[in-house]
């Protein structure tokens, strides 16, 4: 029984199953009323990806007037409310709800858990996504337009917007309501419904990430609604938390905003550090490297990053120790994060590699993850930062960690576990068609911006100098055809496996005959996973890695 | 697969018609490099113009150099590997799955790394806030969309104004015809400072967050309403040095920008008296109360400024510019027939309206009038009427 459609396989799961045909819904029913952890995935994964298509299609936008310099496409007015919505969309409606997708189909599987802890909690979590994501893309149509203060959604400039900026305070509620019952019920089922024999320190590490990340979701969540609140108070109700007319503070709300920000860029890239800690080992035909430092590091990762917030204000005028604090533990977290990337190269030595889809974007997102994460040492250098900060550098590092880092996680993720997922396996060549495609047109997009940010082009320009014009052109060309990789990606990759066109998985589609290569509980039940797993739980091997008797 | 040829042979016409695009429009619009603001396809920092600056730029390259290092090194390691330990060349994979030796050094070398980095950073912050013994200070203050500058301490004191984007730059935003080296740069009012004096830069904001910054010094502050920051620089050369708003203000963001004219010495004394004698036209007390004799000779000055080019040094005016000297409209007894058309213009335009002048002006040049040539009507007209006028 295929999770994805509705094809009358045979469930099995390592235990006498009868075919319980109709005991879980059809039709509409099976989805509007969703309780199953593997629907709920799906149904989060696709919302993910249409939100990364509307994003998408906001930053063509923006990089088609930026073409050239002078007004073609949009007025400034329109610009800054693309900027700001391609913003939101992508951070909350792309990048959170793919990796919490990723946590509900995997985890479960991973623990040996028969579902989440908490099932319609769950269905409620991705279905309150719908009418978010609706206000948010409807925003555009309100009068005024949709909210043009950046995502960032600073004070007092948020007090102009029309009345799209109470639409869109209320999505986000709406949506980190949803992320915290998401946590809540990641959490409570890592915590106690892993299989007897699994204790924590045998987890899977995307289990781990997620467990860390869901405590980050939880801690800043409520944050952000208190800034967003603020706000819409300021607005609406005669308060001035930020507005310095009436003895407000703009520069709370920053502290207040990225006290929630900085956690939430980490929120976006642990589950990625998860997924590839399972791509890589499983390509590499070698145990993941240094588990038990991963985990600390995660953990460490997670911490520091409480005390860092501050380093998106460099420039709001903090006294001397303010800034040589930040700088310090924002430098620090460098640490960590190295300590993952030596462990992953560690795995890969000396293994035995192949190179199919989901170990080229693993390595891919190591390598160009990298840089990312190199360009934000530089500007956590707080005298750098004072040059850099609000440019184009700026843009160029954060897209190059949340989509060379998360979104290519997110692709070789895809890869690795679609055949689980849909049953069949997609095209090599086409995998390495988005990988190339990909790769190529993200770094031409992406590396100008270094220049045009070293160079003083600020963020959040409609037009510029003429001198900054070639890298904008090229920038603009490279987006064009990232953009285009991505449809290619759906069209002729994810539509035909959801249609059940394609080689037939195995239940190990990445182990040898010797069986050396992929590990975990979710390769003990067959391909694509029946609609109930683990309805009992399994006995496990003691590495807690295989299911035995 | 027919699909598949058939949309990539699309790709490569649309691919080939834009790069004979992108080269002919390249050369279209062709643009040099602006001394003191960004230079064509800029790789690197713009050249220092302060300590400060430079500092920036060493930093910069250390980080660079450190970082490029340990990433050449790093993914040296993991291309031998992906080249060598490869399945496809019959690698069998080795079992060893962890080593605390080894975490313990890569997480210690690495934590020395980052305080080294951080040790020269530090230098640079604490010199970066140090604001103290300025010798001028001026208040930078953002409005939407446009810098107002008051100097406030120093040699200037006094001296304040509004800069604002070039009006033409901005129409040619709209037009989607760009062109110049200084496009989005230009203002009509300069924030003029000495060369090789620490000026510190007071920020501020009118209505919402705004940001001041000038790649060239190294500089950039928020200027946050409600809020007074501080900044310096010291600027070593002289020249035009440009930036731009640096914080998302609403939608003419980027058209607001900052010229920081550095001038010599001399030059900014004689730049300073100049302001001093435009704001002392401007600022005129309209309820002084003036004798005829000060009023007369106030008058003959605006005159000269502004009328003397149309109706001649001796008020004769010539051809349809009527003559002052001996006009009924100005010898009579009702002075707010002259006073409206001072402040309204006449004839269609032909005589345009003065409004702009102050009212202290405006009362000069018609008491100026009326009191001379043969025109000796002993008429004074104070600015207050002038106030009530308009």
């Amino acid at each position: 029984m295929s999770a994805v459609l509705d094809n009358h396989g045979h469930a099995a799961g390592g235990h006498a199953h009868d075919d319980h045909a109709h005991d879980h819904p059809h039709g509409w029913r099976r989805w509007v009323f969703a309780t199953n952890h593997k629907d709920i995935g799906t149904l989060y994964l696709l919302f993910s990806f249409a939100m990364l298509m509307v994003g998408g299609v906001l930053a063509l936008l923006i990089r088609a007037e930026l073409f050239q310099p002078g007004l073609q496409v949009v007025n400034p007015e329109l610009f800054n409310q693309l900027t700001t919505m391609h913003g939101l969309i992508m951070v909350f409606g792309a990048i959170m709800p793919a990796f919490v997708g990723f946590a509900n189909w995997m985890i479960p599987l991973q623990i040996g858990a028969s579902d989440m802890a908490f099932a319609r909690m769950n269905n409620f979590s991705f279905w309150l996504l719908i009418p978010a994501a609706i206000m948010l893309v409807a925003s555009f149509f309100m009068p005024g337009g949709a909210p043009a203060a950046g995502w960032t959604l600073y004070a007092p400039l948020t007090l102009q917007m029309g009345p799209s900026m109470d639409a869109a305070i209320f999505a986000m509620h709406i949506m980190g309501a949803s992320s915290i019952m998401g946590s809540i019920n990641i959490i409570v089922t890592i915590l106690n419904m892993r299989a007897p024999g699994m204790t924590l320190m045998k987890m899977p590490m995307f289990a781990w990430t997620w467990l860390i990340t869901a405590y980050l979701l939880i801690a800043v969540m409520p944050v952000l609604a208190g800034a967003i609140t603020m706000t819409l108070t300021d607005r609406h109700f005669g308060t001035a938390f930020f507005n310095p007319a009436g003895g407000g503070d703009p520069v709370m709300y920053q502290h207040i905003f990225w006290f929630f920000g900085h956690p939430e860029v980490y929120i976006m890239i642990l589950p990625a550090f998860g997924i590839i800690s399972h791509i890589v080992p499983a390509f590499a035909r070698k145990r993941l490297f240094g588990y038990t430092s991963m985990v600390y590091a995660t953990a460490s990762i997670a911490i520091l990053s409480f005390i860092v917030w501050a380093h998106h204000m460099f420039t709001t005028g903090m006294p001397v120790t303010g800034q040589l604090f930040f700088m310090y533990a924002t430098m620090l977290i460098a640490v960590p994060t190295g300590v993952k990337i030596f462990n992953w190269i560690a795995t890969m030595w000396r293994g035995s590699m192949t190179f199919e889809t989901p170990m080229l974007f693993a390595v891919g997102f190591i390598f160009v993850f990298t840089m990312g994460g190199f360009t934000g040492l530089i500007l956590s250098v707080a005298p750098i930062d004072i040059q850099l900060q609000d440019t184009y550098y700026v843009v160029a590092h954060f897209h190059y960690v949340l989509v060379a880092g998360s979104l290519y996680a997110l692709f070789a993720g895809y890869y690795y576990w679609a055949p689980k997922w849909t049953g069949v396996m997609y095209s090599e060549t086409r995998g390495k068609i988005h990988f190339w495609g990909s790769l190529i047109f993200f770094n031409i997009t992406f590396f100008p911006m270094h220049f045009l940010g070293l160079a003083g082009m600020p963020r959040r320009y409609a037009d510029y100098p003429m001198q900054f014009a070639d890298f904008n052109a090229i920038a603009s060309v490279g987006a064009f055809g990232f953009g285009l990789m991505q449809v290619y990606f759906f069209v002729f990759i994810v539509l035909p496996a959801m249609m059940g066109k394609g080689e037939k998985a195995p239940q190990r589609p990445w182990n040898d005959p010797d069986g050396q290569g992929a590990e975990g509980l979710e390769w003990e039940v067959p391909s694509p996973a029946p609609f109930h797993t683990f309805e009992n739980p399994p006995k496990l091997n003691a590495a807690a890695t295989k299911v035995v008797g | 697969m027919k699909i598949m040829k058939a949309l990539w042979q699309q790709a490569g016409r649309v691919g080939l018609g834009l790069g004979a695009w992108l080269a002919s429009s390249a050369a279209l619009a062709s643009v040099n490099s602006l001394p003191g603001g960004p230079a064509v396809n800029q790789l690197n920092l713009h050249p220092p113009v302060t300590r400060i600056a430079e500092e920036q730029h060493f930093l910069h390259w250390m980080m660079l150099i450190i970082c490029l290092v340990i990433f050449v090194g790093v993914f040296a390691v993991m291309f031998y590997s992906i080249l060598k330990h490869r399945k496809s060349l019959g690698a069998k994979s080795a079992s060893f799955h962890e080593s605390t030796t080894v975490e313990i050094v890569w997480t210690i070398v690495p934590f020395l790394i980052v305080i080294g980095m951080a040790l020269p950073a530090t230098k640079v912050v604490v010199a970066m806030k140090d604001t103290t013994n300025a010798d001028i200070t001026v208040k930078a203050t953002g409005y939407q969309w446009k810098w107002g500058y008051d100097y406030i301490n120093g040699e200037g004191a006094g001296v304040s104004f509004l800069s604002t984007l070039d009006a033409t730059h901005r129409q040619m935003s709209d037009a989607g015809q760009p062109a110049g080296d200084d496009y989005l740069l230009k203002v009509d009012n300069p924030l003029v400072v000495p060369v090789n004096k620490k000026i510190r830069v007071i920020t501020t904001a009118n209505d919402v967050i705004h940001a001041w910054m000038v790649p060239a010094f190294g500089v950039k502050q928020d200027a946050i309403p409600g809020f007074v920051r501080d900044t310096w620089f010291r600027a070593e050369k002289t020249g035009d040095f440009y930036g731009q708003c640096a914080e998302l203000c609403g939608k003419e963001h980027a058209y607001m920008p900052i010229h920081v004219k550095v001038v010599t010495d001399e030059e900014y004394s004689k730049w300073v008296e100049e302001q001093q004698k435009l704001m002392q036209a401007r600022a005129d007390d309209p309820t002084k109360v003036w004798e005829l004799a000060d009023l007369v000779a106030r008058g003959e000055k605006v005159y000269a400024a502004n009328c003397a080019a149309c109706h001649k040094a001796d008020g004769s005016g010539a051809g349809p510019i009527k003559a002052l000297d001996g006009s009924a409209i100005v010898l009579d007894a009702d002075k707010s027939k002259q006073i409206s058309i001072l402040l309204n213009g006449a004839g269609n335009g032909a005589m345009p309206a003065w409004k702009q002048l102050s009212d202290t002006e405006i009362a000069a040049v018609i008491t100026y009038v009326k009191n001379s040539w043969s025109n000796k009507t002993g008429t004074l007209v104070q600015p207050a009427e002038i106030t009530a006028a308009r």
